[in-house]
């Protein structure tokens, strides 16, 4: 089982996939605290529009610039900070406009983008610009250089795998080169189109109204210009999306339907050819397996070492369900690494507190860039 | 166009949104019934927290209780099938004990569906989706997805159902979608309202604004866990609810709460077994620890959410098994309140 460390060896982006509430966040900022603490500058980004990251990393808040960590923190904690950590939460409205404004030929198109209403809408709330600008502010940072790895916190889409087809959808969606022809105001389209297309365009007017569909026309041809330099730049992304120097873990929890995702999210990386690199069981209840076998006689001895048969009959029952959980966690965990084809099975525990600060955070480290030894002799140790 | 008049009778919603219900008069024990008794329920929270649990365990207390519920998905994930071991069930509304009903909510499908209670011929519906003119438009509109998703929603909650020989159910709830982007879902039909400002979509997107902001009739229940970020999200999604969509959230459910199995000095009395022995005493001394831990902190975590929320808070206790199958789901529905 290699450690962390080695897995993220010389890489420059690290991406960290999975559905929600198995603890993305937490990872995410545990990993770039971890990397910055061994000597490089870590930038972590993270899409939740929650204050999540910036509490953990006692930062009153993240806007869409980075914002260095203060390395007093980490030292209070007894980590040395040799390299630098910053963070970032995604403005994704904010990246969007930028991308507007650098992406348009002039002003006016600029202008007329950024008011129309059906931009307004796709760029605060549509599903999926979220992820794409993720994307964009992972390239752009990459581009300039500044950080030696960026970590990203990717947002908790149902379906973790939005983000990896939003750079397309995006710029399918704004390809529509035949589509604009028909919406020209000149009425074009009942001239050259067939049957269908009038009827279908007439139905679909009838059903949303002239309104919506005049400003989707409108943002057709405002978006007209830009077309060519969007698809350009989402091959960029999806290149660096796909470089040897980018690593994608998938953090999962070790319940079943966790697992099951993060089985299915696997499977779609090898398909879109993403380099793999490992996965992040969060919440694992360690097992002693080795303890089985003593633990017949345990409620009997427990109450006499306690002095207390009602405390030591209490004590072992918890104890059975806890084991009952960690034979789960552990089942699950063989299946996953079956199913992944990988060693690469980082287990975190299922910690008595759970993590919201630096201080969480360092205990997390502790296990994540644990090596494989010294993670056997903390889990025996825990119980 | 058809006319998509609300069957359920509306009272006391107002169109600005605001809440209609002033926060102090939601009685703070107020009974089970309160919520039961509605036409719609919607299950709402962040990811992992057990909303399928809850909305599942919520169907059947309703079931058990006479009520003919159905348990509606909207994620394509059919968990709540799953947690019956049923087949899935897709878009069609299968039942899976006596009175209760799933059905999983796919955008494509209530898309056609829409679409052909507006056109009212089949063969013209068809001929619209081959078109991919049509396609792209209702992929490119957004929000369009949601809203047909939601006037699913809608529909399903009509006692005169607008699909052929469509039941009728006394209770609808929603396993809504994670809400990782803030309250998006439940918000759509007022952000589509402005965007569509004329047209039937208009004033079917009001239609569905106030089902959703009519306390009479519908109720919202956030799940939450007892931890810190879940605790200060739910707070957060609370009131975004609130101001932001102007609903009243009528619980709060803190799920997987751990029992307090040992008391404080019998951990102290632990901790020594725990420092000392060895093998499966210690083992079995540390899990008590731990278990005692998790309880204590997560108590405060309760009393933390309890100070921040104004909706009243109701506990679901941590259930230790390794997976929840529907004789969990049954247990939690009784120790609903």
């Amino acid at each position: 089982m290699p450690a962390l460390g080695d897995v993220l060896d010389g890489k420059e982006i690290c991406i960290c996939a999975g559905s929600g509430g198995v603890g993305k966040t937490t990872t995410s900022a545990a990993i770039a605290s971890g990397m910055a603490a061994q000597g490089l500058r870590v930038c972590v980004l993270t899409i939740d529009p929650a204050k999540r990251l910036a509490d953990s990393l006692g930062l009153k808040e993240l806007g869409n610039e980075a914002r260095q960590v203060d390395p007093a923190l980490f030292e209070k904690q007894g980590v040395e900070m040799k390299g630098e950590l910053w963070a970032m939460m995604l403005d994704a409205k904010a990246t969007f406009d930028e991308l507007i404004a650098r992406q348009a030929p002039d002003e006016e198109s600029r202008d007329r983008v950024l008011n129309n209403r059906i931009y307004q809408q796709i760029s605060s709330a549509l599903a999926g610009s979220q992820e794409y600008m993720a994307m964009e502010k992972l390239f752009e940072l990459h581009t300039e250089g500044r950080f030696d790895l960026l970590v990203l916190d990717t947002p908790p889409t149902r379906n973790a795998l939005d983000f990896l087809d939003a750079p397309k959808r995006l710029t399918q969606f704004i390809e529509g080169k035949s589509l604009r022809v028909f919406m020209k105001p000149t009425g074009l389209a009942a001239k050259v189109t067939g049957r269908g297309v009038s009827v279908a365009l007439s139905v679909f007017k009838r059903i949303v109204g002239f309104d919506l569909l005049a400003d989707l026309a409108e943002f057709f041809n405002a978006f007209s210009g830009m077309v060519d330099g969007f698809q350009a730049r989402a091959k960029r992304v999806n290149k660096l999306l796909a470089d040897p120097g980018t690593c994608f873990l998938v953090v999962c929890g070790p319940q079943g339907e966790p697992v099951d995702e993060a089985v299915y999210f696997h499977r779609k990386l090898v398909e879109a050819k993403l380099p793999f690199g490992g996965v992040v069981v969060n919440k694992v209840h360690y097992p002693a397996d080795q303890l089985r076998g003593e633990s017949k006689d345990l409620p009997t001895t427990l109450a006499e070492k306690l002095g207390d048969e009602d405390l030591g009959q209490r004590v072992a029952a918890n104890f059975s369900d806890y084991q009952a959980l960690a034979e789960r966690d552990a089942r699950n965990i063989e299946r996953l690494a079956k199913e992944l084809r990988t060693s690469s099975v980082i287990r975190v525990p299922y910690l008595d507190e759970d993590v919201h600060d630096l201080a969480g955070l360092a205990e997390i480290n502790r296990y994540l860039f644990a090596t494989g030894e010294e993670r056997v002799a903390m889990a025996a140790g825990r119980a | 166009m058809a006319s998509c008049g609300l069957e359920i009778p509306l009272r006391g919603y107002s169109y600005g949104g605001r809440l209609f219900l002033p926060a102090l008069e939601i009685a703070r024990n107020c009974p089970i019934t309160d919520l039961l008794d509605k036409r719609l329920v919607i299950v709402t929270g962040k990811g992992g927290v057990g909303k399928t649990t809850v909305a599942v365990a919520l169907g059947l207390r309703a079931a058990a209780e006479g009520k003919r519920t159905i348990v509606c998905e909207v994620s394509s994930q059919e968990n709540a099938s799953r947690m019956f071991d049923h087949a899935e069930v897709g878009f069609h509304e299968v039942e899976m004990e006596e009175n209760l009903w799933s059905i999983s909510i796919d955008p494509d499908e209530s898309m056609r569906e829409y679409v052909l209670l507006q056109l009212k011929v089949r063969a013209m519906r068809d001929m619209l989706f081959r078109s991919r003119i049509f396609n792209y438009l209702a992929a490119a509109t957004p929000g369009l997805k949601e809203l047909v998703t939601i006037g699913k929603i809608w529909e399903l909650a009509q006692l005169d159902r607008k699909v052929k020989k469509g039941r009728k159910y006394d209770l609808v709830i929603v396993d809504a979608p994670a809400t990782g982007h803030g309250v998006g879902f439940l918000q759509t039909p007022r952000t589509f309202a402005s965007i569509a400002r004329v047209g039937p979509i208009h004033s079917q997107a009001l239609q569905l604004e106030r089902l959703i902001t009519d306390h009479a009739h519908t109720g919202t229940a956030i799940v939450a866990l007892p931890e810190e970020m879940p605790v200060n999200e739910s707070a957060a999604l609370e009131q975004d609810l609130r101001d932001e969509v102007g609903v009243a959230v009528d619980r709060i459910y803190l799920n997987g709460l751990y029992p307090e199995r040992f008391s404080k000095a019998e951990a102290e009395r632990l901790s020594g077994l725990a420092d000392n022995e060895e093998g499966a005493v210690r083992a079995a001394a540390r899990a008590a620890l731990s278990e005692h831990n998790r309880a204590r902190s997560q108590r405060a975590q309760l009393a933390r959410l309890r100070r921040r929320v104004e909706a009243p808070v109701k506990t679901l206790p941590f259930l230790f098994e390794p997976e929840l199958g529907p004789e969990a789901a049954r247990r939690l529905s009784r120790r609903l309140t």
